[in-house]
């Protein structure tokens, strides 16, 4: 862990995902050059920028998924090779990530959250069953839960990732352009139940957006860095005022009480 | 109909339920992957290495399935090598193995019958030495299946959801097509290998017009491979058929009722 690189103003949370001078050439196309960046426990970033800027593969090389030609990054402190612990991070893909006539139940779906390197050579148990049942419910899909994934509304698929990503009670939630194709009604809900998660529990959120309102009503108008056309907003949050320990207690009164009334 | 209680039906017929089980088992994992491609051309492969089998007078299922397996190794590299352009390393493969093929089957003065009967399937023909073969082949494939289930289902709905979450994606990319040169080595002695990837995907095409989750699409895919195979042996048996070919037609026949069914229903 190097400490020394841009000394931060006062220590409150720790790093999460640092890059260190990370550049990321597409063949001879220079997508991303000597980008530093932090993302502290309990920041709230979102990413904005245009097609072609980059940032899907920023967000790819975040999670392993693309090398970074030069550079390092590091998850929770550790150099992303030598981490393990990927049942920390949540990840809802991009909406089309999937073959819409994949015949998978919502459950089957949610429940795949839980399939990860942790869980090889182990049986789904009990515990995982819960698990799931409670991510649904804290989603409200149960009633849905025996339907094919492709059979429902953008809106509801988006719940069913979010509720897979969520099951895990992950201490990062990565969202690739999670409103795409969408309605507005059902988008207005969804960034207003991220940000309460992000405000009032132990969560970091990074996220891809194409929403500038949404994201410059939340982090502010101001980016706090900037790389090539990619823009980064911060905001970061210390109040964690939904004390029970989880998610799924404040989220169900969430459920209940329409998400505008917060 | 004594023909059902002699031996080489016997044989025929544990031989036949046998792949029956694992061809779809493999083939709805292609299928959904839209891979459906690389059984037809590791069956090609496979050929190549039945004729050099005979030619060099070594068990040609043996070297069909060694050169299937090198054959889906060199896939799964140039699958990387072109990503995003899977058919083109397939049609590079297959080109391969075909010209092996024609290439041994001229040095062995011409097409013999054996080779022929490879193309072609001659499931009344299979020896104990094929049975072990195929059901060593059966164990393995059912014994990675079920350990990996759970891992295989995410890979396949989610290639990038897999990688995130820490999975092994590369090795479980490569035991799926290296147990599809498993299967398909086996397979083309039971329906030939000209037919050995409608065993993989007729199943799958019937089972994800009707089911609605993954585990009983799995389950209904091998239902209906073990029901074409049973029924399409005693068919064949009884009518004097040919068995490879009256097993696809009847898997073809059932792909036809089923779309009809599901329209039947849906209207
Ligand atoms: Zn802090
Ligand atoms: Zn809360």
């Amino acid at each position: 862990m190097k400490s020394e690189t841009a000394a931060p103003a006062a220590y409150c949370h720790d790093n999460i995902i640092e890059l260190d001078g990370v550049s990321f050439a597409y063949k001879d196309q220079q997508v991303i050059t000597d980008l530093n960046l932090v993302i502290k426990e309990r920041d709230f970033m979102g990413v904005i920028g245009s097609n072609g800027a980059g940032k899907t593969t920023l967000l790819k090389m975040m999670v392993g998924l693309l090398r970074p030609t030069q550079g390092e990054i590091r998850l929770f402190g550790e150099p992303i090779r030598k981490f393990r612990d990927w049942d920390r991070i949540g990840y809802v893909p991009q909406k089309n990530a999937f073959n819409p006539l994949f015949p998978a139940t919502v459950r089957e779906v949610v429940m795949s959250g839980l399939y990860s390197n942790k869980k090889l050579f182990r049986r789904v148990g009990k515990a995982d069953q819960q698990k799931c049942e409670e991510a649904m419910e804290v989603m409200r899909i149960v009633d849905i839960a025996g339907k094919r994934i492709g059979q429902l509304s953008g809106g509801q698929q988006q719940r069913v990732f979010l509720a897979r990503a969520l099951i895990n009670q992950p201490d990062l939630l990565i969202l690739d352009e999670p409103t795409v194709g969408i309605d507005a009604q059902t988008q207005a809900d969804f960034f207003e139940l991220i940000f309460h998660m992000h405000a009032h529990h132990q969560m970091t959120f990074l996220m891809v957006s194409h929403d500038i309102e949404m994201i410059e009503g939340y982090l502010g108008k101001e980016p706090r860095d900037r790389c090539g056309g990619i823009k980064f907003y911060v905001r970061h949050s210390h109040d964690q005022s939904c004390e029970i320990p989880g998610l799924q207690h404040s989220l169900l009164e969430d459920a209940q009480v329409p998400l505008a009334s917060k | 109909m004594e023909i059902l209680t002699a031996d080489f039906f016997q044989r025929a017929l544990t031989g036949g339920l046998l792949i029956g089980l694992t061809a779809p088992l493999i083939g709805i994992f292609l299928v959904l992957r839209r891979l459906s491609m690389i059984g037809d051309t590791l069956a090609h492969v496979t050929i190549a290495g039945v004729a050099l089998g005979f030619l060099i007078e070594v068990y040609p299922i043996g070297v069909g399935l060694v050169f299937a397996v090198v054959a889906s190794f060199a896939i799964e590299k140039l699958r990387k090598a072109y990503k995003g352009y899977a058919e083109l390393s397939i049609a590079v493969i297959m080109a391969g193995g075909v010209a092996l093929a024609s290439l041994f089957f001229t040095l062995g003065m011409g097409y013999n019958n054996d080779v022929v009967s490879y193309l072609f399937g001659s499931i009344y023909t299979l020896d104990t030495t094929d049975l072990y073969v195929v059901g060593a082949v059966t164990i393995v494939v059912v014994a990675i299946i079920s350990v990996f289930f759970k891992e295989m289902f995410l890979l396949t709905f989610e290639e990038d959801a897999a990688s995130v979450s820490g999975l092994p994606v590369k090795l479980l990319n490569l035991l799926i097509t290296v147990m599809t040169a498993l299967v398909v080595s086996t397979a083309i002695k039971i329906v030939g290998a000209l037919l050995v990837s409608a065993l993989l995907t007729i199943p799958a095409a019937c089972s994800l017009l009707i089911a609605r989750s993954f585990k009983t699409s799995v389950i209904f895919s091998v239902v209906i491979a073990e029901i074409a195979v049973v029924a399409g042996l005693m068919t064949a048996g009884i009518w004097n058929l040919a068995p490879g070919a009256t097993i696809v037609l009847l898997l073809i026949a059932m792909l036809i009722l089923t779309l009809i069914g599901k329209k039947g229903f849906s209207a």
